[in-house]
C-alpha cells in the first residue's frame, strides 16, 4: 500500500493514467502531470478557493483531495469550459461585466459558479453572494462576479 | 509536495478499514472527508504513517427514517443534510445550520462523522448532535456500541472514541410533534469558525413548556446542553424574563478562553445573546408562527 498508486482520472472527458504517491494533491496532479495549469493553487489549505474544480459533479477544493481519493472520477477544469475563441457563455459573462482584474481567483470563481448555476435558483444577489463566499478575490472585483453571475442566471432562465 | 510521505489505504470494507487501524499502531489515520485532516496534513502538523480512506467502503452513507427519527451514515457529506427532504422534515434545524458551515465546496466534501471525529469546539454538527440527543455508533474489534452525543465530547479535538474504533452512523431520536427550533451563530466572516452560537428545540403544550432543549458551541473546551437552562424554562409560560433567565443561566454554565478572534467576555456576551435570539425563535416557531 505504500509506494506508488495508479490513479485513472476522466478530466474534461480526457482519460488519463498515471502513477502517483499517495500524498500528491489533485491540484498538482492536474497541474504539474497533466500539464493543466489554468486550475491555480493558492493557499493550499482550503481557504481561498482558487484551486476549485468540479469532481464527479460537485465544486471541491482541489488541494484538499489526494489524486488517489479521486481515483476512477471524473473532472472538470477551466479548461473544460471555453477557449479563447470559443468562451462558455458564464466566461464570456465575466468578460462582459469586467468580472476579473489580475486573473488570479477567476478559475475558481468560474468553477464555483458553474456548480451554482447548475444547482442553485440563485433568486438574489444574497444567494449569489453566498455561494460565492468561500472563493477570495484579492482584487476585491466581488460586484462584477456578482453582476456577471447574475446576468448567467437570467439567461439560463430566460428572462 | 506539501503534505508529509505516508501509505495510503482505500479500504473495500468497514472490516478492512478496522484491521488496518488495528495494524497501525496508533501511526494509522482515518481519512473521510478530509476537510479538517487534509489541512493537517498540508500544514504538517500531522505525520501518519497510513492513511486508511474510508471514501470506497458501501453502505457508510446514506440517511433513512428510523423509528420516527433518522439514521444518517457517517461518510454523509454536509451538502447532503443541507438538501435533504428527510432532514428537513424531521430535524430542520440541522438542515439550516448547514449552510453556516464553511463554503460551498467545503460541505461538498465534508462528513457528519468527520467532524463529529474532529470535534471542533465551534463547529455546528457536535452541538447539533447533542441537541438531538443523537446516538454516535463506532466499531472497533471487539464489535459495535453506541454512545450519547453527551458522553462523546471530552474536550477540544477529545473524544471518548477509542483509538481502534471508527464511527460508522448517528441515530437522531424523533422530536415531539409540532416542537419549534432555533439556530443562531456569530461569526466574524461568513464560513469562518462561529465565534459563539447556539441552538434551542422547544415543545408546548398549550401554552406551556412540556420540553425545552438549549445546546451552545464556541465558548467552552465541549458543545454543551445548559441544564440549568433548560430547568427554568420546562413547565413554564415564556415570556421575556424568562428568556432573559434562561439566557443568563447559559452565559454563566460556559467557560470560554481569551484568544486571538475573541476574549472570554465578549464570547460569553455572545452566548447570552444568542441563547435569547434562539430561545425566542424556537418559541415563535412552537407557536406556528414564522420567527
Amino acid at each position: 500500500m505504500s509506494g506508488g498508486h495508479v490513479v485513472r482520472l476522466r478530466v474534461n472527458g480526457v482519460d488519463h493514467e498515471a502513477e502517483v504517491e499517495p500524498r500528491l494533491l489533485l491540484v498538482d496532479f492536474l497541474r504539474v502531470q497533466l500539464g493543466l495549469t489554468g486550475t491555480h493553487v493558492g493557499c493550499e489549505h482550503g481557504v481561498c478557493g482558487a484551486c476549485t474544480v468540479i469532481l464527479n459533479g460537485d465544486s471541491v477544493r482541489s488541494c484538499l483531495c489526494l489524486a488517489v481519493e479521486a481515483d476512477g472520477g471524473a473532472v472538470e477544469t477551466v479548461e473544460g469550459l471555453g477557449r479563447v475563441d470559443d468562451l462558455d457563455p458564464l466566461q464570456e459573462a465575466f468578460r462582459e461585466h469586467h468580472a476579473l482584474q489580475c486573473g488570479f481567483c477567476t478559475p475558481g470563481m468560474l468553477m464555483t459558479g458553474i456548480d451554482l448555476l447548475r444547482k442553485q435558483p440563485l433568486a438574489s444577489d444574497g444567494e449569489i453572494r453566498a455561494g460565492l463566499s468561500g472563493n477570495l478575490c484579492r482584487c476585491t472585483g466581488y460586484q462584477h462576479i456578482v453582476r456577471a453571475i447574475r446576468a448567467s442566471v437570467e439567461a439560463r432562465d430566460g428572462d | 509536495m506539501k503534505p508529509p510521505p505516508f501509505a495510503y489505504l482505500a479500504a473495500g470494507s468497514l472490516d478492512e478499514a478496522i484491521s488496518a487501524l488495528a495494524a497501525g499502531d496508533g501511526e494509522a489515520r482515518l481519512l473521510a472527508g478530509g476537510q479538517s485532516l487534509m489541512p493537517m496534513l498540508n500544514f504538517r502538523l500531522l505525520q501518519p504513517g497510513l492513511l486508511i480512506s474510508l471514501n470506497r467502503i458501501p453502505g457508510l452513507g446514506g440517511i433513512t427514517e428510523n423509528g420516527g427519527g433518522l439514521r444518517i451514515g457517517a461518510l454523509t457529506r454536509h451538502a447532503e443534510l443541507e438538501r435533504s427532504p428527510l432532514v428537513a422534515r424531521h430535524f430542520p434545524v440541522l438542515g439550516a445550520a448547514m449552510e453556516h458551515v464553511a463554503h460551498l465546496a467545503i460541505r461538498n466534501r465534508g462528513t457528519i462523522g468527520g467532524s463529529l471525529c474532529h470535534a471542533d469546539p465551534a463547529a455546528e454538527l457536535p452541538m447539533l448532535m447533542c441537541l438531538l440527543d443523537a446516538g454516535i455508533t463506532a466499531q472497533g474489534p471487539a464489535g459495535e456500541r453506541t454512545l450519547a452525543a453527551a458522553e462523546f465530547f471530552l474536550g477540544a479535538l477529545t473524544t471518548a472514541l477509542a483509538e481502534d474504533e471508527i464511527v460508522t452512523a448517528i441515530e437522531l431520536p424523533a422530536l415531539a410533534e409540532g416542537c419549534g427550533w432555533g439556530f443562531e451563530e456569530m461569526a466574524r466572516r461568513s464560513g469562518d469558525f462561529a465565534l459563539a452560537g447556539a441552538a434551542a428545540i422547544i415543545s408546548l403544550t398549550g401554552d406551556r413548556v412540556s420540553e425545552a432543549r438549549l445546546a451552545v458551541m464556541g465558548a467552552h473546551p465541549t458543545p454543551l446542553r445548559v441544564a440549568a437552562a433548560e430547568a427554568l424554562l420546562r413547565d413554564q409560560t415564556i415570556d421575556e424574563d424568562t428568556v432573559r433567565a434562561a439566557a443568563e443561566a447559559a452565559a454563566a454554565a460556559v467557560e470560554p478562553d481569551n484568544d486571538l478572534h475573541a476574549s472570554a467576555d465578549y464570547r460569553r456576551h455572545l452566548i447570552g445573546v444568542l441563547t435569547a435570539r434562539v430561545l425566542r425563535a424556537a418559541l415563535r416557531r412552537a407557536q406556528g408562527e414564522t420567527p
